[in-house]
């Protein structure tokens, strides 16, 4: 039995059961759903042990035939980053059951199936190696969270719900017709299959085909992670979410998009990849800069968040079109940070919406008082967000700054402002909430952590310090990867862009 | 052509389904006046005998596949699909009607016999193999089907969508047998493939004669199956129609529709697909669009499923439009997924709808998922197969025919279909949204307990949807092998 069939199975299965418990007793809802996202964390623990960390390839194949006309075969396999990205949101799913445990009061037992289902797509959107399979993940994880923000979210959770549906479908269907148009033409929908025929020239596109092709593939992801100008779904999903649903949200479905890009977007259509990298990387600076002052001026701690996403998602995607080793190993990297550090300010957001029932910065202040370790973990969080050494993110942004700076030194001023711009943001809002006068309504409110609480945030506030003091347990089959897909994407590249070394020294030299 | 005038037993078990709906719709009318009873437990139980043992007999008569008659009927892989898809539809539209009818105290036998006539003529439209052949069975679905729209008599809108439905069809039927006459008269049969062989042989007649035949054909035939720009008919009728009728409408004639449009295009009409394929192209497209963005303005569910169905129609005509065998076995594959999304979400609709249909708004749905979980969770299937999310047959049937849209260079009709799918998307979740986001209104708090039969009209197809897109393989293996209609 291959156990990375157990971590992507356990939670479909788990979610089939859940919705069979009794409606009555909500309790048997929360502890299956703790339990199998516990044993599927597990799971995927286990999995570490026999993690090759030297190989850049397929690891844990599972290759089964599924349909046999046109040929779909139910293949899933893990790599360098796709390993992370799965043990990322089957290390959020019990946190998120922990932090719905008093949230969630109604429908309880649709909630947690939901979540469920939610994790089963998810690991199935980073585990496909079947073209045709990753669509399916990627358009069958879009329902759970649908129903959780409609569902179980706040006032305006309908029109978030219903536009975060639209968005993503709008773009998917094009990557379908992409998918369906990769097929016709190699006969394939393996990935590998499709990137052998690449690699040996089998299968050429002409510029133009490409192009669409990339683009095709690129609205959809582009769509997911948000980037700049389609970003507008995203601040309202979160708003509109539940704290959980925030969290899977922000963490893992955010990344969906990124690990597209990197995965199939760039190794299958190089050059057209290259052609857009400078449009695409301004996009990405602009997001950056852009999430950061408008999350500035948000009165709203979600929101805020939120859009300090758009801004921490957009040094991903310029790492990831640097097109150099650091760069990309800096995106990696940063979306398993953003994973974390996001994942633990949108988790402890919600524990204070819990007590206070607002959102608003205003209704805040001097919680340090009344809730000082709570405060205390929001701190750390805040420090990790805003890039400060010996935390995770500060790790990730100096990669994606170094690869920027490498592709194209401006880009690296100019989003180096946005790290500049989000200590600005997360400092002034957690001036405001944590300390000044202490509110009577807050100190009536806010209570400290409790043992349930203080389960999820020493997970994540031990996952910063050892992402940002030991990078290396993680980069190192990032690079491997990376590395790999960086020589995918020279594949019909006509000729090296970057000259060698010495050439270049000979250059000035002769001048 | 040589047609034997003695007929052989095998034709008897090639026309076995034809003869054994024939026969027990008989009977219930003659039962009715003997017994004198007002139930429709009896008259519905026996249609669901008659309609399963149908689905056997046409299984039986593929194990003798081949012509019967003197060549009038061809049984073959194409025609025993259609024939288990219709008694399928037939099966699950009377499923629902046994609380609706009581509900409306409209238990009458008719309604079941003329179901059953109507499943009869659509089978033989199936199976037809000649254009004569085809009209008869085309003009027994569509009369009894006239009638049914209008089943409930009492109620205006049911009878302005009767005479609707009846007058702009006879004019839609009047036109196919305008180009069935054209046909006959330029090439002196009616026989699918010795017209095929006409006139894609030495002595062709006049394209323009054989175009404008074709022509006509396709306003009778795209009437029937509501493609713009001949679908003005459908909102009204759909909406004033008893809502198990409106459900088999959707679905039943449709896809017999469909089955003779296929038959007749890809084989008599194949040599000059260059002529209509653009024709089929610019209805594909017209009917997605106006059906789709239509949809979105409606408030009305079946009004709102009427245009669903609309665009539907217009995937199927993309598939059409392929031109190829591949696109012949997609659409297939669509019709039986359409069938069972739409007639389950049909009957959800029924269900709810009340005494009087008084429930027909989409805030009716309202909280749905709080009073009838199961419901709503049948309901959310059907709706999430509709906007073709993956793991329902409705994804499947799409992929299969954008597949076969691509294979043959339909790029445009491609992407713009798929984007005309994401704009669809809006409407269902409007009914998702009303089910599980709003607080309980009316409609949801009164509905009564499901019967066993209603559970059963929402369960099978839910199951059938279900299993469509997790093993599409086994009917999709089916279709594309049935799919060469061309002998």
């Amino acid at each position: 039995m291959n156990l990375l069939l157990v971590v992507l199975l356990l939670p479909a299965a788990g979610f089939l059961i859940a919705l069979a418990l009794p409606r009555s007793s909500p309790a048997a809802s929360r502890y299956w759903a703790l339990a199998v996202s516990l044993v599927a964390f597990a799971s995927s623990l286990a999995l570490l042990a026999w993690f090759d960390r030297g190989a850049a390839g397929d690891q844990f194949t599972v290759d089964w035939p599924w349909i046999a006309s046109p040929e779909i075969r139910f293949h899933i396999a893990t790599d360098g980053i796709s390993f992370w990205l799965m043990l990322l949101s089957t290390f959020l799913t019990p946190i998120c059951v922990l932090i719905s445990w008093n949230h969630i009061q109604s429908r309880v037992k649709e909630f947690y199936a939901f979540l469920l289902l939610l994790e089963f797509g998810l690991a199935g959107v980073f585990l496909a190696q079947d073209l045709f399979l990753f669509y399916l993940f990627w358009e069958v994880s879009l329902v759970p969270m649908y129903f959780l923000i409609g569902i179980w979210g706040h006032e305006r959770r309908i029109y978030a719900a219903v536009k975060f549906f639209l968005y993503t479908m709008a773009g998917s269907v094009l990557m379908l017709a992409a998918i369906i148009y990769l097929y016709i033409r190699s006969g394939t929908f393996s990935y590998a299959g499709i990137l052998d025929q690449l690699a040996s020239g089998r299968l050429l596109f002409t510029p133009d085909e490409q192009m669409l092709l990339f683009l095709a593939f690129f609205a959809a992801f582009a769509i997911k992670v948000p980037l700049f100008p389609l970003h507008t779904w995203l601040p309202d999903a979160h708003v509109e979410a539940p704290s959980a649903g925030s969290v899977m949200l922000a963490s893992v479905m955010l990344k969906m998009g990124t690990f597209g890009i990197l995965h199939y977007a760039l190794p299958l259509f190089p050059s057209a990849a290259r052609r857009c990298a400078p449009w695409i990387a301004v996009l990405a600076i602009i997001g950056i800069i852009y999430g950061a002052l408008v999350a500035m001026v948000q009165p709203n701690l979600k929101k805020l968040v939120a859009y300090s996403s758009v801004s921490h998602l957009g040094f991903v995607v310029l790492g990831i079109f640097s097109f150099t080793q650091l760069g990309m190993d800096g995106a990696v990297y940063q979306m398993l940070n953003h994973g974390i550090s996001t994942g633990a300010l949108f988790a402890l957001v919600g524990l204070m919406y819990e007590r206070r029932h607002s959102l608003a910065i205003a209704d805040y202040g001097g919680v340090a008082t009344a809730a000082p370790w709570l405060s205390t973990a929001f701190l750390i969080t805040t420090l990790a967000s805003i890039g400060l050494p010996l935390l995770n993110n500060f790790v990730g942004e100096f990669l994606v700054l170094q690869g920027a700076a490498l592709a194209n030194f401006t880009w690296a001023v100019w989003a180096a402002l946005g790290v500049i711009l989000s200590a600005c943001y997360m400092l002034w809002m957690y001036q405001r909430v944590f300390y000044g006068e202490l509110k009577e309504e807050v100190k009536r409110h806010l209570p400290d952590l409790n043992l349930r609480e203080w389960a999820v945030v020493v997970p994540l506030i031990a996952m910063m310090v050892w992402m940002g003091v030991y990078s290396k347990s993680f980069l190192d089959p990032v690079g491997k990867t990376t590395a790999r897909v960086l020589e995918q994407t020279q594949v019909n590249v006509p000729y090296r862009v970057d000259l060698p070394m010495p050439a270049r020294a000979e250059v000035v030299r002769a001048r | 052509m040589p047609a034997s005038p003695m007929f052989n037993p095998a034709d008897l078990i090639r026309f076995l389904p034809e003869i054994v709906l024939t026969v027990i719709g008989t009977l219930i009318m003659v039962l009715d006046p003997l017994l004198d009873r007002r139930d429709s437990k009896l008259y519905g139980s026996l249609s669901l005998a008659a309609l399963a043992a149908a689905i056997g007999a046409a299984i039986y008569a593929y194990s003798v596949p081949g012509p019967a008659f003197g060549g009038m009927l061809v049984i073959d892989g194409f025609a025993t699909f259609f024939r288990v898809v219709v008694f399928g539809v037939g099966i699950l539209t009377i499923l629902p009607s046994f609380s609706f009818l009581k509900r409306q105290q409209a238990e009458t036998s008719e309604f079941h016999a003329l179901l059953l006539f109507s499943i009869a003529g659509q089978s033989i439209m199936a199976a037809a193999n000649d254009l004569i052949i085809i009209f008869i069975g085309l003009e027994i679905s569509s009369i009894a089907s006239y009638i049914l729209a209008g089943y409930l008599r009492d109620d205006r809108r049911a009878n302005e969508a009767a005479l609707k439905y009846f007058l702009l069809g006879s004019f839609a039927t009047g036109f196919f047998l305008y180009g069935v006459a054209l046909i006959y008269g330029e090439t002196g049969s009616i026989n699918l493939s010795v017209v095929r062989a006409i006139i894609a042989g030495p002595d062709a007649p006049l394209p323009v004669m054989v175009g404008l035949a074709a022509a006509l054909m396709f306003v009778g035939l795209a009437f029937k199956v509501s493609a713009s720009p001949f679908q003005v008919w459908a909102p009204d009728v759909y909406q004033g129609a008893p809502t198990p009728v409106t459900a088999f409408l959707s679905a039943g004639p449709k896809a017999a529709a469909f089955a003779i449009f296929l038959r007749i295009f890809m084989t008599a009409f194949a040599p000059i697909g260059h002529a209509w394929a653009p024709l089929v192209w610019a209805s594909a497209l017209l009917s997605m669009t106006i059906g789709n963005f239509a949809a979105l303005l409606q408030s009305n569910v079946k009004r709102m499923l009427a245009y669903s169905s609309i665009a539907h129609a217009g995937y199927v005509m993309v598939a059409l439009a392929a031109g190829s065998q591949i696109g012949t076995a997609a659409a297939m594959f669509y019709l039986a997924a359409y069938a069972l999304m739409n007639l389950g979400a049909f009957a959800v609709v029924s269900y709810l709808s009340g005494k009087g249909e008084q429930y027909q708004n989409v805030e009716d749905f309202a909280g749905l998922a709080q009073k009838q979980p199961l419901t709503a969770a049948m309901l959310a299937i059907f709706l999430l197969s509709l906007i073709g999310v993956p793991l329902t047959g409705g994804f499947f049937g799409k992929f299969y025919i954008f597949k076969a849209a691509l294979e043959s260079h339909l790029v445009w009709l491609t992407v713009l279909g798929l984007l005309n799918s994401a704009v669809a998307a809006y409407y269902y979740l409007r009914l998702l949204v009303m089910a599980y986001f709003r607080d309980p209104g009316e409609a949801a708090a009164n509905a009564e307990p499901l019967t066993p039969a209603l559970s059963a009209a929402l369960i099978l197809p839910a199951i059938g949807t279900l299993f469509l897109g997790i093993f599409p393989g086994w009917v999709l293996d089916f279709a594309g092998r049935s799919s060469s209609l061309v002998r």
